[in-house]
C-alpha cells in the first residue's frame, strides 16, 4: 500500500489500510451468509468484475471519477441481483454445499470471462479517470496514499450504513428475519426471493467498491481475486454472521499479516490469513462474534 | 451392494450373489472386452493419445480418493491439490536431497499423505460441512506455501526437475511403460476402494454420511472412521501426486493451485456423487475437456485469431459446465448413464421408482 518504512506509526497505518480492505470485502461474505446461509466463494471474482466494470465505463465520465465509481457500483448491484435470480435461486432446497460449489463454479466462469474480455494485462483505471494518487502526510510522520484514505473512509461509511440499514431499515429488518428463520419470515409475508436478491446485490456492491478502490491504488489484473479470497478468513475469524465480527476479524488478520511481513518473511503474506483461520477453527470455530449453533446447521 | 437391477430378468437368490462384483455373463464379457481394449490400446495409440490416457489415469487416482472421502464418507475437502502437492514435493525433495530411488520415494509420499490425512482430518472431528471445507482450503494454502518455501530457500525457484526413475534396472521414460504402470495402479486402487466400500468400513462411512448422530448411536466409531477416510483418501492422493511428479519429471507449486482442487471437486460432481464409476467418468471428462475446447476453437473459422484466448475460453467453459451440472444434473454423468441403462433394462415397461425425486 504505502511506502514500507518501519516506523510504528507507518505500521499502524498499513494495518489500518489493509484492515479496511479486508473489512470492506468481508462484509459481502457476511451479508450473504447471514441472510441466506450461503458462503459466496465467487466474491473475489465479483469484486474483480466490479473493478473491470469501472474500467469499462471510465471513458464516459471524463474526469468525474466519483460519478464513474457510483455508476459502476450501481451496475455491480445489478450484477449481484442477476446472479441470484439466474443462478442461486435454482439452488434453493439443494444441499448447502451444492450452493457453495455453484459459487465456486461461478468464480471460475467469471475469471475466464474477464480474461477473455480484458486480457491478463495489468490495467490502471486511475489513469483512465485522470485521478492523481498523491500521498498524504499524517501528523505523526506516517504517509497514506489518497486512494487508501478514500478506501478507509468508504469502509467506515459502508459499515455505518449497513449497521443502520440492518437495524432500522424496513428491508434490513426483513433481511435479518429471513436470516433467522426463513420459514417464519416467509409466513409473515417477507418476500424471500426479493430479500435474498437484495443481499446478493448489496454484497456485490460493497465488494466491487473494494475492488474499484484497490484497483485505483494498485492497478488491476487477475490477482485481485486472490485478495478477495484472503479477506474470507477475516470474515470467518470474526464470525460469518456478524458484521462487528467482520471488522474485528479484519483488524486481527491485517495486523497479523502486516507484522508477519515486516518482522518475519514477506513470502508469508499469502498464507498468514489462512494460518489465523486455522488457529481460529481449532479454538473457536464459530468465530469471535459468531453464533454457536451455526455449526450444526450444515 | 446396489439394489438396482443389473440385468433384465436377473434375480438374486443367495446372499453371496448380493456381494459379487460381477453377477452376469454379460458383465463378465463386457469387462473382458474392456480389459483387452485397455491392453492393446497403447500399441495402436499415438504418443499424444498415450499422454492423454496417462493423464486420465493420474486424475482418476485423485478423483477416486476424493470420491471415497466426499462421495461416500461425506467429508468435504477443498484441499485436494495440497495433498497432491505434498506427495509430489516429497518425491521431489527426497530425489534432490538424497537421490532416493522410486521404491523409497513413493512409499514415503504415501506415508506423508497418511500423516497429512490425520492433520486434514482432525478438524473434521469438530467441524462439519462448510466449516470443514474451509479448514481443508486453509490447509491447502499452508502445504503449498511450505512447498514454495522449499523451492525458494533451496534455489529451485522455477521448480524441481525429477529425473525419470528406474524400476528393476529399466528407466521409466517411455509413455507405454507409464501407461501400464498407471493402468495397474488405477485398477488396483479401484479394486481396493471397491472392496473397502462394500465391507464394514464402507458401511460405517455410509452411516456417517447419512447421519452422524444415528451412526454414533449404532455403535460406529465416528471419529475413528472419519479419520480413516481422510487417511486412506490422502494416502492415495499423495501417492498419485508422487507418480505425477515422476511422470511429468517436474515439480512446482504452480501446478497445485486452488484451481486444481476445484477441478477435482468438479470431477466428482460432474461424474456423479457416490459412485466410483462417476469418479472415473468425471476424471476422463475434466482431463479431456480442455482438449475438446481447443478442438472446437480450431474448428472455427479464423482459428488463429482465437489462439490467445484459448486458456481463458477453456477456463470460462469449465466454470459454465460445472455450473450446468450442479444446477441441472446433480447426479452427474453416472446419473445420465444409469437412466439410459435403466431405460433399456426395463424396456418396454418403463417405470418410475415410487418416491424417487423428480427433477
Amino acid at each position: 500500500m504505502t511506502a514500507a518504512t518501519g516506523s510504528p506509526v507507518q505500521l499502524a497505518v498499513n494495518i489500518l489500510v489493509l484492515a479496511a480492505i479486508y473489512a470492506l470485502i468481508a462484509c459481502g461474505y457476511v451479508v450473504i451468509y447471514r441472510v441466506s446461509r450461503v458462503l459466496n466463494l465467487a466474491h473475489g471474482e465479483l469484486m474483480m468484475l466490479g473493478a473491470y466494470l469501472l474500467l469499462a465505463i471510465a471513458w464516459q465520465f471524463n474526469g468525474h471519477w466519483l460519478a464513474a465509481i457510483a455508476a459502476a457500483a450501481g451496475l455491480s448491484f445489478l450484477v449481484g441481483i442477476l446472479v441470484y435470480l439466474f443462478l442461486l435461486r435454482r439452488m434453493t432446497g439443494e444441499m448447502v454445499l451444492a450452493a457453495v460449489l455453484t459459487t465456486i463454479a461461478l468464480g471460475v466462469l467469471l475469471r475466464g470471462g474477464i480474461l477473455l474480455f480484458w486480457s491478463a494485462q495489468q490495467q490502471y483505471p486511475a489513469q483512465r479517470l485522470d485521478l492523481g494518487n498523491f500521498a498524504l502526510t499524517l501528523p505523526a510522520g506516517g504517509r497514506i496514499s489518497f486512494c487508501s484514505a478514500l478506501l478507509v473512509l468508504t469502509t467506515v461509511l459502508v459499515y455505518a450504513s449497513l449497521f443502520f440499514f440492518l437495524r432500522f431499515g424496513r428491508w434490513g429488518v426483513r433481511m435479518r428475519a429471513a436470516g433467522q428463520n426463513p420459514l417464519l419470515a416467509a409466513q409473515r409475508g417477507v418476500n424471500l426471493d426479493a430479500v435474498y436478491a437484495l443481499a446478493w446485490g448489496l454484497s456485490t456492491l460493497t465488494g466491487s467498491l473494494a475492488g474499484m478502490l484497490i484497483s485505483l491504488d494498485l492497478g488491476l489484473d487477475q490477482t485481485m481475486a486472490i485478495i478477495g479470497l484472503k479477506a474470507f478468513p477475516a470474515a470467518l475469524v470474526g464470525g460469518l454472521d456478524s458484521l462487528v465480527g467482520a471488522l474485528a476479524g479484519s483488524l486481527l488478520v491485517a495486523a497479523a499479516e502486516v507484522l508477519a511481513i515486516h518482522y518475519v518473511d514477506p513470502l508469508l503474506s499469502e498464507v498468514v490469513p489462512f494460518l489465523v483461520l486455522i488457529a481460529m477453527l481449532i479454538v473457536r470455530p464459530w468465530g469471535l462474534f459468531g453464533t454457536r449453533e451455526e455449526l450444526d446447521r450444515v | 451392494m446396489s439394489r438396482r437391477p443389473r440385468a433384465s430378468g436377473h434375480f438374486r437368490s443367495a446372499y453371496a450373489q448380493d456381494l459379487a462384483l460381477i453377477e452376469t455373463r454379460c458383465e463378465m464379457s463386457a469387462l473382458a472386452v474392456l480389459l483387452v481394449l485397455l491392453a492393446v490400446f497403447p500399441f495402436f495409440a499415438s504418443a499424444f493419445l498415450l499422454d492423454l490416457a496417462n493423464q486420465v489415469f493420474l486424475a482418476s487416482l485423485g478423483a477416486i480418493a476424493l470420491m471415497v472421502l466426499t462421495g461416500y464418507a461425506g467429508q468435504v475437502s477443498l484441499g485436494h491439490a495440497g495433498l497432491l502437492a505434498a506427495g509430489a514435493f516429497t518425491v521431489g525433495i527426497l530425489f534432490k536431497e538424497l537421490n532416493a530411488p522410486l521404491l523409497v520415494t513413493l512409499p514415503a509420499a504415501a506415508l506423508v499423505g497418511a500423516l497429512l490425512g490425520v492433520v486434514f482430518g482432525l478438524p473434521s472431528l469438530r467441524l462439519r460441512g462448510l466449516y470443514l471445507a474451509v479448514s481443508t482450503l486453509a490447509l491447502h494454502f499452508l502445504v503449498v506455501y511450505l512447498g514454495g518455501e522449499y523451492e525458494t530457500k533451496r534455489g529451485y525457484s522455477t521448480g524441481i526437475v525429477v529425473d525419470p526413475p528406474t524400476l528393476a534396472g529399466r528407466p521409466l521414460s517411455d509413455g507405454r511403460t507409464w501407461y501400464f504402470i498407471l493402468l495397474g495402479t488405477t485398477a488396483g486402487t479401484l479394486l481396493l476402494c471397491l472392496n473397502l466400500l462394500r465391507g464394514k468400513t464402507g458401511r460405517a462411512w455410509a452411516a456417517i454420511n447419512s447421519g452422524e448422530t444415528v451412526a454414533l448411536s449404532l455403535g460406529i466409531g465416528v471419529a475413528a472412521h472419519k479419520l480413516l477416510a481422510f487417511v486412506i483418501s490422502s494416502t492415495i492422493t499423495a501417492a498419485a501426486g508422487g507418480l505425477f511428479a515422476y511422470y511429468r519429471g517436474f515439480v512446482s507449486v504452480e501446478a497445485f493451485s486452488l484451481f486444481v482442487s476445484i477441478q477435482y471437486v468438479a470431477m466428482i460432481i460432474i461424474g456423479g456423487m457416490g459412485s466410483l464409476l462417476g469418479a472415473i467418468l468425471g476424471a476422463i471428462f475434466v482431463t479431456l475437456f480442455p482438449y475438446l475446447i481447443e478442438a472446437c476453437l480450431r474448428a472455427l473459422p479464423a482459428a488463429q485469431r482465437y489462439a490467445g484466448a484459448l486458456f481463458a475460453a477453456d477456463y470460462a467453459a469449465f466454470g459454465a459446465v460445472m455450473m450446468l451440472f450442479l444446477a441441472l444434473e446433480p447426479s452427474g454423468l453416472v446419473g445420465i448413464w444409469r437412466r439410459v441403462e435403466t431405460y433399456f433394462l426395463l424396456w418396454p415397461f418403463r417405470h418410475r421408482q415410487i418416491g424417487a425425486r423428480r427433477r
